[in-house]
């Protein structure tokens, strides 16, 4: 047998982080306060309802462990819930954060980063043919930025106790979803996810929609950077409203959408610095902030009639009307709560629920915390509860944080080929629209046998995991806290006879953790 | 257990569930005729597969990298009809098969998508919707066949491929496994038994006894090329090996399949009759007709469409490569094809026909042909037609 019963280690620690903010991650200073001044007091409804504490863990976080159950008892589930709706900032243990503050990503700036790496590609371009070594050293670079900001996504989605404001990190960057693939758009999403996505996932639906406007990645992967006066492309003003606010077929016309193109002329990217030439008439409308850019020379000054309303064509601040009245609009309002219900609840959500969500969102205006409150508090989403499938992320994660708690993984690489195995890699989905959260997305065949793969992989512990590449463990790996921990015990305890009988007929400790980590509860939330 | 023995009892034991996953283990393709669809990404080169050997501007436009006119000289191009050549690399796989009827080619042909882009082309083609107009990015045109032919009742559909690609997403459910490099199921026998049984009362008992028979035909599959491997010493790799495996799944389970190759995207050194992209040809051409000899009999009821996301420029450029343009060649082969020969619109090869001075123009619009072409393999009517390929009227080029 082994005998691991360390979980404890990082329980403490984290549970004075959740409160107050310590690490050292920065959080920006804080404007969203006002929103949450919206959020209604703590109330009693989880407790009132008698909610499963472990059930409800599943939910809010990506997989109850000891850990968080003891963050829990610490407080009451309502309470518990109003802190997470609270919680800013990504507050890791020391050792993670020192994992974080050692990546390129955490040490360089966008800016400096792409200066950097478009000296890198037009040195490769001009000795094409010649010496393709520069061109593979610069694709190199991009995967491997690229895997920085996915590992730092997976690590914080395992060990920040904010695990509602991670969960809503991922949500939105797969709401705004941008592909890896396209240009050197890999070495864009770290800073993306932190400045642009992170900071207002549990903020205000507008601030986050100009931050995701205002970002060089959008513009370059919706195409606008090529969206000009006379050369109109319809791209990203297409996906605005279909995928980002709106909703398709929710009753704007073709005409919007060309009109809202029009808006968005001029409006681009800068990568190497070098200013435009441009009238000087025009120049006191150019605007560039870091590698974004509005060029006023490239933008259409006509008025324009949008969604009823007349924009008055005068630059910059077209967009800035524009995205305030998407946020507005009921539609919106309708089709975020339907996506935010299918994500937390079910993939059929009610349209009470969807309704009163949306009342919610509007009244505040677009206040996602105050819209998720109304959400966490019906009852058909305490109803849902456990009845939720997992999508490969939820899955691996909520492996990983159960099996190892209390222990400190160097390595996401088995995760993340996990991921690609079960098809979700990070910003791998390819067109705009991001991944589907049903569970006919994930559950086919194939896809079950995989997540047995790893269930078997697990039981046995995953060296991979806490081994740096290249380089032969030392210490021996810690075994996975299942068989011999008391809370995956409770939990099983809770599961349902067939896998209560599977259990019993483990003939080892490994092979329990199989037949606990393959067992249908495990794969819903 | 053999493995028809294996089949059979999937057969027997599987149920059409109440949940719509209609079912891959329903296995034995309810109708005869079976469609792969090989998609090569990166955008091929296709003037130098399909070569417009009477055009003295191709001869101008790539002085490095041409096919010569066919000859009794090995590496010229292998002559298809008086205007045009085959890539000498196709000498012992697709000749044969052009000339016994087998195989057809149709150039000029592709989509309307100008972005040039790999990605976006390649979505635009496997989405197969209208351009301009809002899309469904959970919808491809394989998914939609799937739910039209065989009446609407589905037919057993596999992508051969690690992720599920586009244009086999929807509302059919589809299976994928890539069998590229084969691996057994981690979990033993008896434990995968027990988790069959964890499942038996779940919504997920049969995708999850689904996914344990597909990995046991795979063991079998190891056990069979092994067997093979120690009597002879000529061993399949690479894309042969794949076809022959995705042959055999093909022909006892599965109507539809989809499977993708890369490294088509030829910037720079591509070569000409000998080279990378020859090297490219060969193991493509090698691996198709594996395929058909792999699927026997059931080659008779078998079309297999190789398309790309689009085509090269039409001149080689200044790295004796070639960069991303727009019509290209699609290839239609089976035992029931009436091939040997070169069908669809066609213009002559020549500057002043080029596209923006650049590309081969797109004539045949993709979703047209594939539309015409389907219809003829299925029986299809307008209505289920237009749900494949909506607001297009099809063309058919009288392939089958």
């Amino acid at each position: 047998m082994f005998s691991s019963l360390s979980i404890q280690r990082l329980a403490g620690a984290a549970l004075i982080c959740l409160l107050s903010a310590c690490g050292s991650s920065s959080t920006r200073p804080d404007s969203r306060n006002d929103y949450v001044k919206t959020l209604p007091p703590i109330g009693n409804t989880l407790s009132k309802a008698n909610v499963n504490p472990s059930q409800l863990l599943n939910r809010l976080t990506f997989g109850s462990n000891f850990t968080s159950d003891q963050q829990l008892q610490s407080v009451n589930m309502d309470r518990y819930l109003d802190q997470q709706l609270r919680a800013r900032g990504s507050v890791v243990p020391n050792v993670i954060q020192a994992q974080i503050n050692s990546m390129t990503i955490t040490q360089l700036s966008m800016e400096e980063l792409i200066h950097k790496l478009e000296a890198q590609r037009i040195e490769a371009d001009q000795q094409k043919g010649v010496d393709d070594s520069l061109r593979k050293a610069y694709q190199q670079e991009l995967n491997r930025l690229y895997r920085e900001s996915a590992t730092r996504s997976l690590l914080r989605d395992i060990y920040s106790p904010n695990q509602l404001q991670e969960q809503m990190t991922w949500f939105w960057m797969n709401h705004f979803n941008i592909h890896s693939g396209k240009h050197n758009i890999r070495a864009m999403l770290g800073d993306f996810e932190e400045n642009a996505i992170r900071p207002n996932a549990l903020g205000n639906f507008r601030d986050l929609l100009r931050a995701t406007a205002y970002h060089p990645a959008m513009q370059r992967y919706l195409d606008n950077e090529y969206n000009a006066f006379g050369h109109i492309n319809e791209n990203y003003a297409r996906e605005i409203m279909e995928l980002h606010t709106m909703g398709v077929n929710s009753g704007y016309s073709q005409k919007d959408v060309q009109e809202l193109a029009r808006v968005l002329t001029g409006i681009g990217v800068n990568l190497l610095g070098t200013p435009p030439k441009i009238k000087p008439e025009l120049s006191h409308l150019y605007l560039r902030r870091g590698l974004f850019e509005f060029n006023p020379q490239r933008h259409d000054f006509g008025d324009k009639q949008f969604l009823g309303n007349t924009i008055h064509g005068r630059g910059l601040n077209e967009m800035e009307d524009v995205l305030t009245m998407l946020t507005r609009q009921p539609a919106t309002a309708h089709y975020i709560s339907k996506k935010l219900a299918t994500y937390f609840v079910s993939d059929n959500p009610s349209d009470a629920l969807i309704q009163s969500m949306a009342n919610s969102f509007l009244q505040s205006d677009g206040n996602i915390p105050v819209t998720l409150r109304t959400m966490f508090d019906s009852p058909e989403f305490i109803a849902s509860l456990g009845h939720k499938f997992k999508d490969p992320l939820h899955y691996a994660v909520s492996v990983v944080r159960l099996a190892y708690d209390g222990s400190y993984i160097v390595n996401t690489g088995p995760m993340l080929n996990w991921l690609n195995m079960m098809g979700q890699p990070f910003n791998g989905h390819p067109t705009p629209d991001g991944y589907a959260m049903d569970e006919s997305a994930w559950a086919s065949p194939g896809q079950m046998n995989v997540r047995f793969d790893i269930a078997r992989a697990m039981a046995f512990g995953t060296p991979g995991l806490f081994k740096v590449d290249n380089m032969t463990l030392t210490d021996k790996p810690p075994a996975p806290a299942l068989a011999s921990s008391m809370y995956a015990k409770t939990m099983s305890g809770t599961f349902s006879p067939e896998t209560r009988n599977a259990l019993k007929q483990a003939k080892s400790p490994n092979e329990w953790n199989i037949f606990f980590l393959a067992s249908p509860e495990m794969m819903r939330r | 257990m053999h493995r028809r023995d294996l089949l059979k009892s999937l057969l027997a034991m599987s149920v059409l569930p109440a949940t719509g996953y209609c079912s891959n283990a329903l296995a034995a393709p309810a109708t005869q005729n079976r469609l792969l669809l090989v998609f090569l990404r990166g955008g091929y080169d296709a003037c130098n597969l399909l070569i417009p050997t009477s055009s003295s501007f191709y001869y101008e436009s790539r002085p490095n990298i041409a096919i010569a006119r066919p000859s009794d000289n090995p590496q010229s191009a292998l002559e298809l009809n008086a205007d045009w050549g085959l890539h000498p690399a196709l000498r012992e796989s697709i000749y044969p098969m052009y000339k016994n009827g087998e195989v057809a080619f149709i150039p000029f042909a592709g989509t309307d998508d100008l972005t040039r882009s790999h990605f976006e082309t390649q979505d635009t083609i496997e989405l197969g919707q209208p351009l301009n107009t809002s899309r469904n990015y959970h919808s491809g045109f394989m998914n939609r066949l799937a739910t039209v032919i065989n009446d609407g009742k589905g037919v057993p559909a596999m992508a051969f491929t690690d992720q599920l690609p586009i244009s086999m997403q929807g509302t059919a459910s589809v299976g994928n496994t890539s069998l590229r490099s084969l691996s057994k199921s981690s979990v033993d026998t008896r434990q995968s038994d027990i988790i069959q049984k964890m499942y038996g009362k779940t919504g997920l008992a049969q995708q999850v006894s689904e996914g344990f028979a597909v990995r046991q035909d795979i063991a079998m599959e190891m056990q069979d090329e092994m067997n093979a491997a120690n009597r002879d010493a000529i061993t399949t790799k690479g894309f042969t090996l794949e076809a022959k495996r995705i042959a055999k799944m093909m022909r006892e389970k599965y109507s539809l399949g989809f499977i993708d190759v890369g490294g088509w995207d030829t910037h720079v050194d591509q070569g000409g009759a000998k080279g990378a992209l020859a090297g490219k040809f060969e193991e493509l051409g090698r691996g198709l007709a594996t395929y058909k000899n792999e699927m026997g009999d059931a080659w008779q009821n078998t079309t297999v469409v190789v398309i790309s996301e689009f085509g090269r420029t039409f001149r080689e450029n200044g790295k004796r490569g070639t960069d991303h343009g727009h019509g290209s060649v699609y290839w239609v082969l089976g035992g029931g094809t009436k091939g040997g020969q070169i069908v669809g619109e066609q213009t002559k090869v020549n500057a002043g026909q080029l596209f923006q001075n650049r590309d081969f123009p797109v004539l045949n619009e993709y979703r047209a042909v594939l539309g015409g072409l389907f219809s003829r393999i299925y029986g299809l009517n307008n209505q289920q037609i237009n749900t494949v390929f909506s607001g297009v009227k099809s063309r058919d080029l009288g392939l089958i």
